[in-house]
């Protein structure tokens, strides 16, 4: 079974159109990948697909906003794929 | 149906909160200054407007089912595919329904069809963003004057 980050940076390839070769875990998917806000909502489609889950990402980016949490806890792939860990984890 | 007010619902027909669909029904117009252009002579109701009147009844369906607490933003339109041509004065029966809800997204499946006969479908996307001021109360109107009532409050996620 491919690990999180495997599924995570397939998505991102094949909906940004990104080689797979360039899609670290150390990535930030912004800066790093150049995924805007709109490519982000495509790629949290297939996640919520692949994982069976709800990505929060209104909590996420009013945090980011607000400033109480940097954007690479969300946005830096190990950092997000450990997020979707949490998630699958809390549906079980 | 007016084309040059992109009003393209005429009628919402059912709204099913448990299956998470509605149905709106709609009526191509007899004459449109949209037809001079599309084709001269040959009017046929354009793709691009055909998409439109599924990203609207997909709208409505959000809407109804958010309870109007965020407005639905057209924001992608996948698998599009349009199966036949549709002129004057076809009636028009708009299936959409909701395939996930996710965080500040929505995405649904919508189709179209005329006398039975599949017209187009695809699957539409939407970010969900906060009102403008003014505009959750006039498109509770718009909904109520197309039959879509609702006073119940909204459902648990």
């Amino acid at each position: 079974m491919a690990s999180t980050f495997e599924t995570v940076a397939g998505i991102i390839s094949e909906t940004c159109d990104i080689p797979r070769e360039q899609i670290t875990p150390e990535s930030h998917a912004i800066d790093d990948l150049g995924v805007d806000s709109l490519a982000f909502l495509d790629i949290a489609f297939a996640i919520d697909k692949a994982f069976g889950i709800k990505l929060p990402l209104e909590t996420w980016t009013q945090e980011v906003n607000e400033g109480k949490v940097p954007a690479e806890e969300y946005f830096v792939l190990k950092n997000l794929c450990a997020r979707i860990d949490e998630l699958v984890a809390a549906k079980a | 149906m007016r084309l040059e007010y992109f009003q393209m619902i005429d009628r919402v027909a059912l709204f099913e909160e448990a299956g998470e669909r509605l149905e709106a029904h709609s009526t191509v117009p007899m004459a449109s200054p949209v037809f001079e252009g599309h084709f001269p002579d040959h009017p046929l109701m354009p793709g691009v407007l055909l998409t439109e009147t599924m990203a609207q009844a997909s709208g409505y369906l959000i809407l109804a089912l958010t309870r109007f607490t965020h407005m639905p933003f057209l924001a992608g339109v996948e698998k599009a595919k349009f199966r036949s041509f549709v002129g004057p004065g076809a009636p028009l029966v708009i299936e959409a329904r909701r395939i996930h809800q996710g965080s500040g997204y929505a995405v649904t499946r919508a189709k179209i069809s005329s006398a039975g006969k599949g017209i187009c479908d695809a699957e539409l996307m939407f970010r969900m963003l906060p009102f403008p001021a003014g505009l959750s109360d006039r498109m509770r109107e718009q909904a109520l004057g197309l039959g879509l009532a609702l006073d119940a409050p909204v459902p648990e996620a």
